[in-house]
């Protein structure tokens, strides 16, 4: 978003919830929609006397993630506790970290069709998630006005890693886009679902605008709760816009937490802040400092699958694809996966990227399923490719044969074409049967054409691929056409 | 069943009449609950008994077989949590509080067959040097019903010293072991930190506190260090002993290089303790030792160190106490009003002094100069003992500068009160040893002898405290209560 | 080193201590007198000296990511105030 003469300038703060079997200070399940309280112990209720003992997996998992999106890992760590009062947070402070995060600042490239652009990264740091509080009594079980609440304490103590950006995105789109590849990455090495309709991938946006040619930022908002992507992008629009308004307007902007609303796609003002939080933040002391060695990172590093930004700017080298198309194949790995299987089939990149992102993502989308879920193998589809370009089936027919391939999965694309008759008639003869009825039934449009409206041929094109059922092989149905119209 | 008092009894000498079948475990239990039921009522140094199920434990070792320490009766400071069993840590913010899990010591102590008697008053989360801060009454010293037993770990002492337990186990965070032994005339260790799991102690201050036993004698002491002393995976702060404990029985200190830091001496120390001490560093010379001097040139920062950092940590680790999930609640109109309402009444004065004053010394732009300041001074507290500890085997201190004090005495001076810790609290803040025996009395009240080593030398503590005390001869009955039988 | 009123009141709101007026004056006085001793580490240059937050000098202590047994539900919620069946019951959250 920019308006004449103003740049917003965005820094994103965001939560993933760590995808391993235990919570990150206690070995109760971490395990979404199960029946209150089911999942709770001594240590995640904060009774007295007990202690945090940190999972393993939830570190090496952060410290993944970090790798992934190119922190740097730094050789001590420590926890801090993060004090504040609220019924969600059992202990009355957060395990959390402070100066001294997991993983410090970092990098992340993220490829765009105007060009790629660069975030930086100030750290990644783990912490606990807290409890749920589910509100009774208020309109629409919202917290305000509700008699009293009911705390479920299953998701507490769950491990989160805080991902903080430096003020680098100027747009909703650039935050989208940089979200969504960081969303793919951390995905792609099975370090979260991250979903943020359920909640495991959480983004609050800090939002400020200046006057373009500024140096200095200028008083930013902090913008909650924005539970997908296409929010987080109106969202930020929307502060934009509502920032170069007040300003405008001779007004300054007020330090304060807002909220998005969608179903008025305006941001109101949650709370103000004028009284910065006292966390009174200090060293965990039950639990001792992190020193990742060498060897485990080694050994973290080596583990880590291709990432979704790399991979795209080898599928632009590669197979000679178009950034947005690159982008659009390779920031899944399931599609990746699928897609370059199809190209190996195929033996051409461009060829397998237009079936890929034409009529296999279209049944994706309509079945709502994922590549691995879905009938149509590439090797399947390579043999419908292989008949389409060999000319044995004809582009109308292929997308019937296609949707054979979905129906009957046992099929191969060359049985269903037999079996339904959609092969490509390329018979001189019986084509130029067909040509002269045409030809025969049209005579308006005859004279028209031979009067110089040459691109009537489309229509007879369209009539004998009519009668043909679409089979009609395209190039002798034009050479007959033309003979037969030429040659008055 | 034989005549015999459960005044000045050692678990050593329990053990070895129930191994000699003199008498049974619901026996021996039986004594002490009747012991308790007879003097408890003065004294107040227990919390909670519960007779029958004591007594259905003893019975339970007696059917089964027993070896070792089994079926020997032992008494634990509140601050454990046992399951079930109410565990209060001394406050009413735990009024009625069963807890769902044993703390790590709790399930050792079972393990080794040793029977609950009850659990032990103490001040309110171990936050005091009298159990003057008990929400539930004061504890009075056996050896006079006038002074304070000491705290916090009171009731623990005070059990042991008046018969009502062989030996009982404690909390040490500044002091709350050492300074309740030396004012009870009884033994006391504060292990290495990290000896003893932490696992199911409610926490006071979590870099500072450690478990240890209370009894009569160092060899008593160092068994029941054996029994709780262990590697648990539930506190990462904790690695167990590093060697196997070893009950000493050596009579002499021969080859062992004693110091005396003559400079903490020079203020605000009690004649009659003095005395005791120099006869104490001149029986240790006289066992073989070599006693030289050294110096802990910033011990004298120590206790502005630890009143900072104890009341820091104090302040997060008591912000669960919220009456959301447990405890007494009292109820405000909104959960913030609730919060403010519940601990207001929870909490005594002096647990809210102390969180006051940690949550200041955290709070935004302090910081630095109070918790920050605080920990590097500990770092020096540390390099002052590594330097002593190159050219000594152990430290030679008194454990308080004075004997027991009268009630009320420093209850309005909070600072009078955290003077008492200042021979003790160095150890805790550079996480060291220290076993504290009795070294004589002075005006008729026990005095304690400290003896202070390298992290992990608890044996070398229980040899030098095993001669110590067979030379100085104390006689660990209060003589108010001599010639008393139950 | 005497704190003010204000400073009082905004710890004692930090700590969730509901002090009454009486408190706040008591606590007043005797924290300052308190932070008067403590303060004089606050002047020593210790800036060339570590912290120390532990005694012992562990690191990378963990667990394995494996499930142990939880309470149960009755467990859980057996010391609770104000149980419900969804779980701990509190007061309205208010503004």
């Amino acid at each position: 978003m920019s308006r004449d003469g103003w740049e917003a300038v965005i820094g994103l703060e965001i939560h993933v919830q760590l995808q391993t079997r235990t919570k990150m200070f206690c070995r109760c399940a971490n395990r979404y929609g199960d029946p209150p309280n089911t999942n709770v112990c001594q240590v995640c209720l904060a009774h007295p006397g007990v202690l945090p003992v940190p999972n393993r997996a939830a570190v090496h998992q952060a410290i993944r993630v970090g790798m992934a999106l190119g922190c740097t890992i730094p050789s001590w760590s420590q926890f801090h506790r993060k004090n504040y009062f609220y019924p969600d947070n059992p202990k009355a402070y957060q395990i959390s970290q402070y100066d001294s995060p997991l993983c410090g600042e970092g990098v992340f490239h993220v490829p765009a069709p105007g060009g790629a652009f660069e975030v930086r990264l100030e750290r990644a740091h783990i912490e606990e998630d807290a409890a749920k509080m589910i509100h009774a009594g208020g309109a629409g079980g919202r917290l305000t006005g509700s008699a009293s609440s009911v705390v479920d304490f299953n998701r507490a103590g769950t491990p989160l890693l805080e991902i903080v950006t430096r003020p680098d995105l100027h747009s909703g789109e650039d935050a989208r886009r940089f979200l969504n590849l960081l969303r793919a990455t951390i995905v792609a090495i099975g370090a979260s679902d991250a979903d943020m309709e359920k909640g495991s991938l959480r983004c609050d946006a800090n939002v400020s605008v200046r006057r373009v040619g500024d140096t200095a930022l200028g008083t930013k908002t902090e913008l909650k709760n924005m539970n997908s992507f296409r929010y987080l992008e109106r969202g930020i629009n929307a502060e934009i816009e509502r920032q170069i308004g007040v300003l405008e307007a001779g007004d300054r902007v007020r330090q304060a937490t807002m909220h998005y609303d969608v179903a008025t796609g305006t941001v109101h003002v949650l709370r103000s802040k004028e009284e910065a939080n006292d966390y009174r933040y200090f060293p965990e002391p039950d639990l001792v400092p992190l020193e990742p060695d060498a060897a485990l990172l080694d050994e973290l590093r080596a583990a880590l699958a291709e990432l979704p930004a790399a991979r795209i700017e080898r599928f632009v080298g590669q197979y000679g694809l178009p950034e947005p198309i690159a982008e659009a194949l390779g920031t899944g790995s399931e599609l990746a996966r699928w897609f370059e299987e199809l190209a190996r089939l195929v033996g051409d990149g461009r060829l397998a990227a237009n079936w890929t992102l034409g009529d296999f993502s279209a049944h994706l989308n309509a079945a709502g399923v994922v590549p691995a879920e879905s009938p149509v193998t590439p090797a399947r589809m390579a043999g419908l490719v292989r008949l389409v370009e060999s000319g044995a089936v004809g582009t109308a027919a292929a997308k019937q044969v296609f949707a054979g391939l979905v129906d009957d999965p046992d099929a191969s694309a060359e049985a269903i074409v037999e079996a339904r008759g959609l092969g490509q008639i390329g018979d001189e003869a019986a084509l130029a049967a067909v040509v002269d009825e045409v030809v025969a039934g049209n005579p308006a449009q005859v004279a028209q054409f031979r009067a110089g409206k040459v691109q009537l041929l489309g229509f007879f094109t369209g009539q004998v691929m009519r009668q043909t059922g679409g089979r009609a092989e395209p190039k002798t149905v034009q050479r007959l056409l033309r003979e037969r119209l030429d040659g008055s | 069943m034989a005549t015999f008092s459960t005044l000045g009894l050692t678990a050593e000498r329990a053990a070895a009449l129930l191994d000699a079948r003199e008498l049974s475990c619901e026996e021996l239990a039986a004594a002490y609950l009747e012991r308790i039921a007879a003097d408890d009522p003065a004294l107040h140094a227990f919390l909670h008994v519960d007779p029958e199920r004591t007594l259905e434990a003893a019975r339970r070792h007696d059917a089964s077989g027993r070896s070792g320490f089994a079926g020997v009766p032992i008494a634990l400071k509140d601050l454990f949590c046992t399951r079930g069993v109410p565990t209060t840590a001394g406050s009413r913010i735990l009024e009625g509080y069963r807890p769902v899990h044993d703390g790590d010591v709790v399930e050792r102590c079972q393990d080794a067959g040793l029977v609950s008697l009850g659990k032990t008053n103490m001040d309110e989360f171990a936050m005091g040097s009298s159990t003057e801060h008990s929400a539930y009454g004061p504890t009075r010293n056996p050896w006079d019903p006038e002074t304070v037993p000491g705290g916090s770990s009171g009731g623990s002492a005070a059990a042991v010293a008046a018969g009502l337990a062989p030996w009982s186990l404690g909390t040490d965070t500044g002091g709350s072991i050492r300074q309740p032994a030396a004012f009870t005339g009884t033994v006391g260790l504060k292990p290495t930190y990290g000896a003893v799991s932490r696992y199911g102690v409610v926490a006071f201050a979590s870099s500072l506190d450690q478990v240890g036993p209370f009894a009569l004698t160092v060899r008593d002491v160092a068994a029941l260090y054996a029994i709780v002393a262990a590697d648990d995976p539930r506190d990462t702060t904790n690695v167990g002993p590093a060697e196997a404990v070893v009950r000493p029985e050596g009579e002499d200190l021969r080859g062992l290089r004693l110091a005396v830091p003559r400079d903490q001496l020079t203020v605000g120390v009690d004649a009659g303790v003095l005395e005791r001490f120099e006869e104490a560093v001149a029986l240790a010379v006289s066992l073989g030792a070599e006693v030289g001097e050294c110096t802990l040139p910033h011990a004298s920062h120590g206790l502005a160190a630890y009143y900072l950092i104890a009341p820091a940590e104090a302040s997060a680790n008591l912000a669960r106490y919220d009456g959301v999930r447990y405890g007494p609640r009292t109820d405000g109109p909104d959960v913030q009003a609730m919060y403010e309402a519940t601990r207001h009444d929870g909490f005594g004065p002096e647990v809210k002094r102390r969180i006051m004053i940690g949550a200041y010394a955290l709070s935004a732009g302090y910081y630095d100069a109070y918790y920050g300041q605080a920990q590097r001074v500990r770092t020096l507290i540390r390099r002052d003992f590594d330097v002593a500890f190159a050219d000594y085997d152990a430290l030679l201190l008194p454990t308080t500068p004075t004997p027991a004090f009268r009630f009320g005495a420093k209850l309005d001076d909070p600072l009078a009160m955290y003077a008492n810790d200042v021979f003790t609290l160095p150890a805790n803040l550079a996480g060291l040893p220290g076993l504290s025996i009795p070294m004589g009395t002075s005006d008729g009240l026990p005095v304690g002898l400290q003896i202070v080593g390298p992290a992990f030398s608890e044996n070398r503590l229980f040899a030098v405290g095993h001669a110590l005390e067979r030379a100085i001869g104390f006689d660990p009955v209060p003589p108010r209560l001599q010639g008393v039988t139950s | 080193m005497a704190l003010t009123e204000q400073e009082i009141r905004h710890v004692a709101r930090l700590a969730r201590l509901g002090l009454r007026d009486d408190e706040v004056e008591r606590l007043g006085a005797e924290l300052s007198s308190i932070l008067a001793h403590v303060s004089a580490i606050s002047a020593l240059d210790l800036d060339d000296v570590p912290p120390t937050s532990h005694p012992l000098d562990l690191t990378n202590v963990l667990a394995d990511d494996e499930p142990r047994p939880c309470l149960s539900t009755e467990e859980a919620l057996l010391n609770a105030p104000d149980p419900a069946p969804e779980g701990f019951r509190v007061p309205p959250i208010g503004a």
